[in-house]
């Protein structure tokens, strides 16, 4: 028997702890419940042992809710969040979310919010355990595109990654057809299992599509997992020789639209790598020391980590980006909206973490 | 009957809100017109547009001279055209639903 979910209940008013305890105690999960009243102990707490669910009031003296979350989801990635709060602007409730939290609630005030309250939670407290796609927990593309093709289904994939997107068809148990943004049949199949997460969606078969992929459902298999092999193989063991990055490098800088690609680590001067500049350093220094400066500037504002920062130029516009130690600058080709490179650079930042 | 207070719960500090408004530096940096909230840090202000000039700079000293930048924070987004060696910006929060009222771009 599985141990019972732990609920930590952040709120600076005692006699609305003491309610939501009570409250809390009605989930059919059975949660065992902690509360704190400030945030610096709620903390404390999380280091000393694992929770489940965070519940956190937003409005509290010395550490505000958003403080508390911003730590909580730098440090207790794992954690699920839910805000409870009487502030109704909308602001707040978008910062909220905007730092990860799983619900944002308005203090229930009526029997009816508290069921649908409860409900709420407890869907949240199973999702730890529940993640996965249409009921198969813990299955992988490989495993419910082996499943659809044993049971000789006609079905259409469509696999999201973030900004990516993907359809794989399935006629008969076969694998017939496969397509992203910029690739179609056997490639674009391969780019679709190397994607590490995604959602799946089962759309009606479209039995009057073509057949391109010729290759049994199982040698495609085999291929792309080889070939996920391979690229991990070398993510693990040889990063120095940059060979890996080179290759991503290289393939971005053929995105649609795009002029130029710079890539720089973190604490290093001279750009990782660097396609169509002829002369790269000044661009990496100016990228360098933009990001730098606008990075303070967002955690003065407390505008939330910065996403991307767009220069539109007579000639060419550019983008940049960070993500995990890297930093990226993509030049874009002028005629491009602000709006379309915003989509682009998401999408290739996408397509360097798959 | 004052002493009852120390009974009464403190009321919490305020949670800071997100600047909304618009401001016009010159090339020096100074602030000419601003629309942004009064409470708003007048250094804070100086800061953004010490940021915004140096990167309209910093750009152009890298043969990649830029007109307009757009700053996206998961709940800020600060956009900034360059004028005559100046700047106007416009800090807008980002709602969930994505509409950014007061934007330029939706102006």
């Amino acid at each position: 028997m599985s141990a019972p979910p732990k609920i930590l209940l952040l709120d600076d008013d005692q006699d609305l702890l003491d309610l939501y305890r009570e409250i809390l105690k009605q989930l059919p999960s059975r949660p065992e419940i902690f509360t704190s009243s400030t945030g610096m102990r709620a903390l404390a707490m999380l280091e000393s042992e694992p929770f489940t669910l965070l519940v956190c009031d937003l409005n509290m003296p010395r550490m505000d809710g958003l403080q508390v979350l911003s730590i909580v989801r730098r440090k207790f990635p794992e954690l699920r969040t839910v805000v409870l709060t009487s502030v109704l602007d909308e602001q707040f409730r978008s910062r909220a979310y905007a730092l990860g939290v799983d619900l944002f609630w308005q203090k229930p005030s009526s029997e009816r919010e508290i069921q649908q309250f409860l409900q709420s939670v407890e869907s949240v407290i199973g999702r730890d355990g529940n993640a996965g796609f249409r009921g198969m927990q813990s299955k992988s593309l490989v495993d419910i595109i082996q499943l659809e093709c044993i049971s000789r289904n006609s079905t259409v994939l469509r696999i999201t990654n973030g900004p990516l997107t993907g359809k794989v068809w399935i006629q008969d148990g076969e694998v017939i057809d496969s397509a992203t943004d910029e690739l179609g049949g056997e490639p674009a199949f391969q780019r679709i299992l190397g994607w590490k997460t995604g959602n799946f969606e089962s759309l009606p078969a479209e039995p009057g599509r073509p057949r391109v992929i010729m290759n049994s459902y199982q040698g495609l298999l085999l291929e792309s997992a080889q070939a996920i092999d391979e690229a991990q193989g070398v993510a693990d063991g040889a990063p120095a020789n940059g060979s890996d990055t080179s290759h991503k490098t290289a393939t971005l800088s053929r995105f649609p639209g795009a002029e130029f690609i710079l890539v720089l680590k973190a604490g290093v001067d001279q750009p990782s790598e660097a396609r169509g500049l002829e002369n790269p350093q000044p661009v990496a220094d100016w990228v360098k020391q933009t990001l730098g400066q606008f990075r303070a500037l967002g955690e003065k504002l407390q505008g939330g980590p910065l996403q991307q920062l767009q220069g539109l130029g007579s000639h060419r516009h550019v983008a940049l980006a960070p993500r995990d130690d890297l930093d990226f600058c993509v030049g874009w080709e002028h005629n491009l909206s602000a709006g379309k490179i915003s989509e682009s650079m998401k999408k290739v930042l996408a397509l360097w973490g798959s | 009957m004052g002493f009852l207070n120390i009974f009464a719960k403190s009321a919490p500090a305020p949670m800071m809100l997100l600047p909304k408004g618009s401001f016009t530096v010159d090339r020096d940096g100074r602030v000419l017109i601003s629309t942004l909230p009064q409470a708003f840090p007048e250094a804070l202000v100086r800061e953004i547009a010490d940021r915004v000039l140096t990167a309209f700079r910093g750009a152009k000293a890298a043969q990649m001279p830029l007109s307009e930048l757009i700053v996206r924070y998961s709940s800020l987004k600060l956009t900034a055209r360059e004028l005559r060696g100046g700047a106007i910006i416009f800090l807008v929060p980002v709602t969930l639903s994505g509409v950014e009222t007061s934007s330029p771009e939706y102006a």
